[in-house]
């Protein structure tokens, strides 16, 4: 456990051998977990090995089939009464989702609106903020990574580091407890790699509690607490990230981050 | 492909040698021929000592005329407005998860689609045969309103009805394509951020969707101007039947299906400029590069978004 993760000791996520497929295909095969509040996550893996529908469990975008997946404190998709679990409603997932912040591979961000709109859309549809506080929550939060001055373009017009600076900001003003990170920066040309692990790196020292996808092997070992190394399904190495980095166990994780590096 | 005109070196000496013009005989030949055939028919026509011109400058003003011309575009309007609301009604149920929803509009769609149009027009018109009375009341209980089902049922709100309910059933396919072509990121980002199925069509997929809704639905509508025609066999009051009532009175039919046409001609070419008009607002750049160099777009240039050369 990290020194950070010491100081809080309210776990944000518990995944306990988490399954879940699609169809005949089983992608998650018993997937374990921690992440405590505060702490920088680091998910690394070969491609298909899962890392994506685990981070879209955590929020609720997939259902978990088998296991106990409890984030922020919920049984993610269902609610203990009458000795039964019983499925959320569509509204008591949108609710639970306030809390989380998703930031997607390919940014995602509404075509027809403009940045600001972006920020402000959720804040004023979802949370039920005025328009003048989501405005202001927005212009502070472009502030905060650095893009103030295109708040009034469209997403067409921006840069791909840009536009994920805004996906940053657009979760952000959401107040989330945790923010989950789906390959932010593989999209990206290379010299626009460094302008979202930045602002990525602002948001874990500041405290935010962050479970992050990525290749970027030079943030997890400067920014990550922890490393998991998913592959088929399961996580099958996990540690503190300098420790897996540095001392790989596993055969597998030894190829994989000599692949990536 | 453009012509040549500035003179080739010659490969030898070096000498400018001038391009001869190119000479399109061809061109000139079906141009000539296609010419002469279409002077030939609208002379056949214009000169037709059978056909009598007065008569249709007489009737082009007609207030019988103008006044159809009004419920013509009364009736393509509200069509319109009820075909293209329940046509995103049954788009979205039919992409809901709940097979019944997804049923209906299947079946509503089948339906429609499978019908002649005239054959539904003519069967609201006679709704009264099988509904005499039109009950509005609370399940259970004598409270309600009545009406006279021949009284509701008019020729106007039979053609209304007739056309937005067969419209929805196009439409809804049109808005079903437009909503299924935004990107299913769009709504991933929508719900991550804690909307609920129904904002995130509200707020994220339908407004994108209009991109690919809206073109079409200027054709829908120019199309339905015409449509209303039909609607003379339920005495519709429209541009239509009041040309065929007084063509009826006089026998002068061509004279008065000329003043029609006119009047359809100028309804559509108004409808078409109002048509690039939606396009640039919320048309995708595809349809306006497609438009561009075009009659509309000439008339329209002023209007050019700002942001429109970004993407090219
Ligand atoms: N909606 C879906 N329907 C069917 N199969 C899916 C679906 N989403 C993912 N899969 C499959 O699940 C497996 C795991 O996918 P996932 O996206 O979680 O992998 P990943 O580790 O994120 O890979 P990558 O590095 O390529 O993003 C893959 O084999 C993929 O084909
Ligand atoms: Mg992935």
């Amino acid at each position: 456990m990290s020194e950070r993760s010491e100081r809080l000791d309210t776990s944000v996520v518990i995944a306990d051998q988490v399954r879940m497929g699609f169809g005949d295909v089983e992608v998650l095969r018993g997937v374990d977990l921690e992440v405590d509040a505060g702490e920088v996550a680091c998910i690394v893996g070969p491609s298909g090995s899962g890392k994506s529908t685990f981070l879209r469990c955590i929020n609720g975008l997939e259902t978990v089939e088998q296991g106990s997946l409890r984030v922020l404190d919920q049984q993610v998709g269902f609610e203990l009464g009458n000795g039964k679990y019983h499925p959320w409603s569509a509204k008591r997932f949108a609710t639970f989702r306030t809390d989380i912040g998703m930031v997607f591979q390919r940014f995602n961000l509404f075509a027809h609106q403009s940045v600001i709109e972006n920020v402000m859309c959720a804040q004023v549809q979802v949370a039920g903020r005025s328009k003048k506080v989501a405005h202001d929550e927005a212009v502070a939060q472009l502030e905060r990574v650095g893009l103030s001055e295109h708040a009034h373009k469209k997403p067409h017009q921006l840069s791909g580091g840009q536009q994920q600076r805004v996906a940053i900001a657009r979760a952000l003003a959401m107040h989330p407890k945790v923010m989950l990170f789906d390959e932010p920066t593989s999209a990206l040309d290379p010299e626009l790699v460094d302008e979202v692990l930045v602002v990525m790196k602002a948001l874990a020292e500041d405290g935010m509690t962050m479970v992050v996808v990525t290749h970027e092997i030079g943030f997890a070992r400067e920014v990550g607490d922890t490393l998991s190394m998913f592959a088929d399904g399961v996580i099958i190495e996990h540690g503190r990230a300098r420790d897996v980095l540095d001392d790989p166990q596993h055969e597998r994780t030894r190829n994989f981050l000599a692949s990536v590096r | 492909m453009s012509v040549r005109t500035a003179p080739i070196a010659h490969p030898v000496d070096g000498r400018e040698i001038a391009v001869a013009r190119p000479k399109h005989v061809w061109r000139w030949v079906a141009g000539i021929v296609v010419l002469a055939v279409v002077a030939w028919l609208l002379w056949e026509i214009v000169a037709n000592p059978r056909l009598d011109w007065s008569i249709v400058g007489d009737y082009l003003f007609d207030k019988r005329i103008i006044d159809g011309i009004w419920v013509t575009i009364e009736i393509s309007i509200l069509a319109t407005v009820l075909g293209l609301v329940l046509g995103v009604v049954l788009a979205v149920m039919k992409l809901a998860h709940n097979p019944v929803l997804r049923w209906t509009a299947t079946g509503y769609i089948g339906f429609f689609r499978g019908t002649p149009l005239l054959v539904q027009l003519i069967f609201w018109y006679n709704l009264a045969f099988l509904f005499p009375i039109l009950i509005v009341k609370i399940p259970f209980t004598e409270t309600g309103v009545y009406w006279d089902t021949n009284a509701v049922m008019t020729g106007f709100t039979a053609a209304m009805l007739g056309l937005g309910l067969n419209l929805a059933a196009y439409f809804a396919e049109t808005v079903r394509a437009g909503i299924q072509a935004v990107d299913p990121g769009q709504s991933e980002a929508a719900y991550a951020l804690g909307m609920t199925p129904a904002k995130r069509m509200r707020v994220i997929v339908l407004p994108q969707a209009l991109r690919i809704i809206i073109p079409p639905t200027g054709n829908e509508f120019i199309s339905m101007l015409k449509t209303t025609s039909l609607v003379y066999v339920v005495a519709g009051h429209d541009l239509m039947t009041n040309a065929s009532q007084i063509y009826k009175q006089n026998n002068q039919i061509i004279e008065l299906l000329i003043v029609a046409s006119v009047w359809y001609m100028v309804m559509t070419a108004i409808a078409t400029l109002l048509q690039s008009r939606l396009e640039r607002r919320y048309g995708s750049d595809a349809v306006r590069m497609v438009r561009k160099g075009g009659v509309a777009d000439r008339l329209l240039r002023k209007q050019t978004a700002p942001t429109a050369g970004v993407l090219a």
